[in-house]
């Protein structure tokens, strides 16, 4: 037993491994939100009026607003007024705007995150877009992309260079009515990915951006926007990483996906914010909105997530399947420890005939932390044939922790199927006797275990990020075996 | 909402001196509580799908009478109970819920069931609700069952109606459950669309004891059941089960809570609906398990049949976790009849509405079946078959309806 505690007091106090934070000149707006800040952000951004408009729109809109508290979250109260709704890390003294020179400082900390941001990492065979605090800092293989017509930029070059596609799909799929944090989102984002696949094109190369919060007392605010045309396919990974600080940074980003005919999108995000230390202490609340709308006939849609960090999760990758035969997936890990907070899950909204949906959900819970599962399955009368499989798992490991599902249904269609099943427990006695009886040790039985549970999700992600994310699972937990 | 304050406000001095004073002293604070409160609205999570302003909104004459019938063994009007079960009055209901809190405001006269320890009641005692009346009557009801250590009983509630005028009833129900002590209750619902049901089950369990609840609603208006089980002493058991059988513009929401708040205790759910023309069906169970309630084993199945395109369900089991030694799991399914089993008995020569009749029952006898009590288990049989054939609009065998 005194040798298990030691291993459990080594690994439990391992560090966050992304908590550095970079030395770079950030231009930072003053705190404060207010139709001013709104406008100034606009206008650093050189925007378009009518995106400002949609901006003071959605800020008005907001103001009418109170922030939801049915959560099953213990959230800390947080001052709008005492953020910072602008970092720009790549701002210089004395350069102008439109000539901007990547600060080595700021390529040595992606290089630090294993971020290929250059072309030498052509064999990682990924195309990045890089997102420090407000800005997007460099996006790769552009013009590989452009020759077959795919767009990947930053979304204030698309508002620029694509203002036409951007103001048709803005806002389509979450508009700014949507909920609190996605009305702030539409007033204050500043800047994250867009992407364009046109017609027939198969994207040849994943597509990535690394988000990462560095200034101190910011929020991010990003805005990601993929619109899959007909017949097209693209595969978009997201991965998130902050210093470590003792309070807590704000990330409110609205991801938006619109699905056109026999189109496929897969979404996967590793996310690992800063969860705080072990006291609970600091972390990024991630609140987000991800939604995507399966607007065409035989369209699909996946999203795959591992959690792992941020001291509050909350949120829920979505879909609204209106196209006929269109298919959505979604696989999720989401792991607690120490005073982490999760509640996240999926919404499937069935609307046309024949629409399919799978859900599965693994949670796992240690420390002191609470793990929730929330999801809605809902069956409009007009989606006939609609078929929906939930699973959701929750593994608990320690006694101090909690795991909870609140799976809503809502079915009005009397040839539609929808089930659902939900399991939790601790890892079994038997398992692990099994392990021991062959020499495995009860940790590295557990790691086992643990990661044959979440397997069925891993083996979803794109390898890299696969490799990343087992890694993660193992940092995150061995840490609480006990 | 201001009909119900106003209403009490009038008929106070009557009601006091037609009760009690272990009842008469909770209404000051109930009624504080109801009209800070109002009615819950649909964002309150326990009331997301009934729709109860609506459903207490016209205006209902009140029945203030008390309980006049002759009673039978084990059963007293709280006045004539031992003082100490007396004392048991409103402690283990909710008392922040405002309709629970109506109830405690109007209701003059409490049925007490109490066993005395030790006692085996052999025959099942049955408490029989007749909605009679020539106008559009408000029932408010309230049960208190107490069994004391190793009591062993079987209580079977039935709802009916006897005459074709909109009722409302309010009924809340407490049971306290010594060590060791069994407890069957039933709650057999089988009016007419014109009856509202607000129902309120509250249930304290000691060590070892063991309570098989099971709520059948065969015909209805609106009915909105909640069963609340606080599991506080270790060993304890509950099996809660229900079904429904609605068509029509029919409502009924089963909202469940087993709280497990001391280690080794067992819960089992078993809820079935069968839902028809523009039926609506609402199901929430949840399962707390507290911090430190270790061993603790619970599985909920919910199984919903919609037979129509215009009926509606909707289902949500929870879990919520605070320990990790536990066993827990639900399921839960909305889905049509078997196409399969449809083919095979037309083959044989049923024809199909028949052989739907058949599958629905099936169903539905799933639930029937965990019934200990052999006799009422062959009566709802009888009963769910009527039903489903459309011929249970009368109850039979009843004096009043002939």
């Amino acid at each position: 037993m005194e040798e298990r505690n030691s291993f459990v007091r080594e690994v439990a106090e391992k560090k966050y491994e992304y908590g550095f934070t970079t030395d770079v000149q950030t231009d930072i707006i003053e705190k404060g939100l207010s139709e001013d800040i709104v406008r100034l952000i606009s206008k650093k951004k050189e925007e378009p009026e009518w995106l400002l408009d949609f901006r003071l729109k959605a800020y008005r809109y907001w103001l009418t607003q109170e922030a939801p508290t049915w959560g099953h979250l213990k959230m800390p109260h947080i001052d709008y007024q005492d953020i910072s709704y602008y970092a720009d890390p790549t701002k210089s003294k004395g350069k102008k705007q439109g000539e901007k020179e990547i600060d080595p400082e700021l390529m040595k900390t992606f290089d630090k995150l294993g971020i290929p941001l250059e072309e030498r990492m052509a064999l990682a065979g990924t195309a990045v877009d890089a997102v420090m605090d407000s800005v997007s800092v460099k996006t790769t293989f552009r013009e590989k992309l452009s020759e077959k017509g795919i767009i990947f930029c930053s979304i204030s070059e698309a508002v620029r260079e694509h203002p036409d596609i951007v103001r048709e799909y803005l806002g389509s799929v979450v508009p700014y009515r949507d909920n609190f944090f996605a009305a702030l989102n539409s007033a204050v984002f500043s800047d994250g990915s867009f992407v364009y696949i046109p017609k027939g094109v198969r994207c040849p190369m994943e597509l990535s951006t690394y988000f990462r919060i560095n200034a101190r007392g910011t929020g991010q605010f990003e805005r990601t926007l993929i619109v899959c045309d007909d017949d097209a396919y693209v595969s978009y990974l997201e991965g998130c990483t902050a210093p470590m600080r003792d309070e807590n940074q704000l990330h409110a980003a609205i991801v938006e996906i619109v699905v056109k005919e026999r189109a496929e999108v897969k979404y996967s995000t590793v996310q690992n914010w800063y969860p705080g230390d072990s006291e609970g202490r600091g972390g990024v609340l991630n609140l987000v909105t991800k939604r995507g709308h399966l607007r065409g006939a035989n369209s699909r849609l996946s999203w795959t997530q591992v959690e792992t960090g941020s001291a509050i999760t909350w949120k829920y990758p979505s879909c609204i399947l209106s196209g006929d035969g269109s298919q959505a997936e979604f696989y999720s890990v989401a792991v607690t420890n120490n005073y982490q907070q999760a509640d996240t899950g999926t919404k499937m909204i069935h609307i046309g005939r024949n629409t399919r949906s799978t859900i599965i959900s693994k949670g796992i819970s240690a420390g002191k932390s609470q793990n929730a599962y929330r999801g809605l399955v809902r069956v409009a009368p007009t989606a006939d044939g609609a078929r929906n499989y939930s699973s959701c798992d929750s593994l608990l490991l320690g006694s101090n922790c909690g795991a909870h599902t609140f799976p809503y249904m809502d079915v009005q269609c009397e040839t539609a199927v929808v089930e659902h099943e939900a399991t939790t427990s601790k890892i079994s006695e038997d398992q692990l006797f099994y392990c021991n009886q062959r020499g495995i040790s009860t940790e590295e039985a557990v790691s086992l275990i643990v990661n044959g549970y979440a397997k069925e999700v891993i083996n979803k992600l794109p390898m890299e990020f696969a490799v990343e994310a087992q890694k993660l699972l193992g940092v995150s937990l061995e840490g609480s075996v006990g | 909402m201001r009909q119900y304050i106003d209403f009490y406000h009038e008929v106070k001095e009557t009601i006091a001196r037609r009760s009690c004073d272990e009842m008469n002293a909770c209404r000051e604070a109930a009624l504080h509580t109801f009209s800070s409160q109002g009615f819950p609205s649909q964002k309150v999570e326990r009331y997301r799908y009934a729709q109860v302003e609506a459903d207490f909104s016209p205006n209902y004459g009140i029945a203030l009478t008390p309980l006049a019938a002759k009673l039978p063994p084990h059963c007293f009007r709280i006045a004539e109970a031992e003082s100490r079960v007396r004392a048991i009055y409103n402690k283990v209901a909710d008392k922040d819920d405002s309709i629970v809190a109506l109830n405690t405001m109007l209701c003059v006269d409490t049925l007490v069931v109490h066993v005395p320890r030790g006692v085996r009641v052999e025959h099942p005692i049955q408490i029989s609700n007749i909605l009679k009346g020539e106008q559009d009557t408000m029932v408010c009801r309230r049960i208190l069952i107490v069994m004391d250590e190793l009591a062993e009983a079987s209580v079977i509630i039935t709802d009916r109606a006897a005459s074709q005028n909109h009722f409302l009833t309010n009924q809340v129900i407490e049971v306290v459950m010594g060590e060791g002590s069994h407890l069957s209750l039933y709650d057999v619902e089988e009016t007419h669309l014109l009856c509202t049901r607000y129902s309120s089950v509250f249930v304290q369990q000691g060590r070892n004891s063991r309570l098989h609840h099971t709520c059948l609603t065969l015909f209805n208006g609106h009915t909105r059941n909640r069963l609340d089980v606080m599991l506080q002493g270790e060993g304890s058991e509950v099996t809660a089960n229900g079904c429904v059988i609605a068509d029509k513009m029919q409502r009924v929401d089963n909202n469940t809570l087993i709280d497990h708040q001391v280690p080794g205790c067992t819960s089992g759910e078993l809820y079935k609906y069968v839902l028809d023309d523009n039926a609506v069906g609402a199901f929430a169970g949840k399962v707390l398990v507290r911090p430190g309630a270790q061993r603790t084993a619970s599985n909920e199945t919910n199984a919903n049949l919609l037979a129509t395109r215009t009926a509606r369900m909707y289902a949500q089991p929870m879990l919520e976790i605070y320990a990790d030694d536990v066993r827990c799991s639900h399921g839960s399914t909305v889905g049509q009849m078997d196409e399969a089993a449809l083919f095979y008995m037309r083959q044989r020569g049923i024809d199909e509405q028949e052989a739907r009749l058949l599958l629905k029952a099936a169903f539905i006898t799933e639930v029937i079946e965990t019934i200990p009590l052999e006799s009422l288990r062959d009566r709802l049989r009888v009963l769910v078959d009527k039903r489903l054939r459309g011929e249970l609009s009368k109850c039979e065998g009843c004096k009043l309806c002939k």
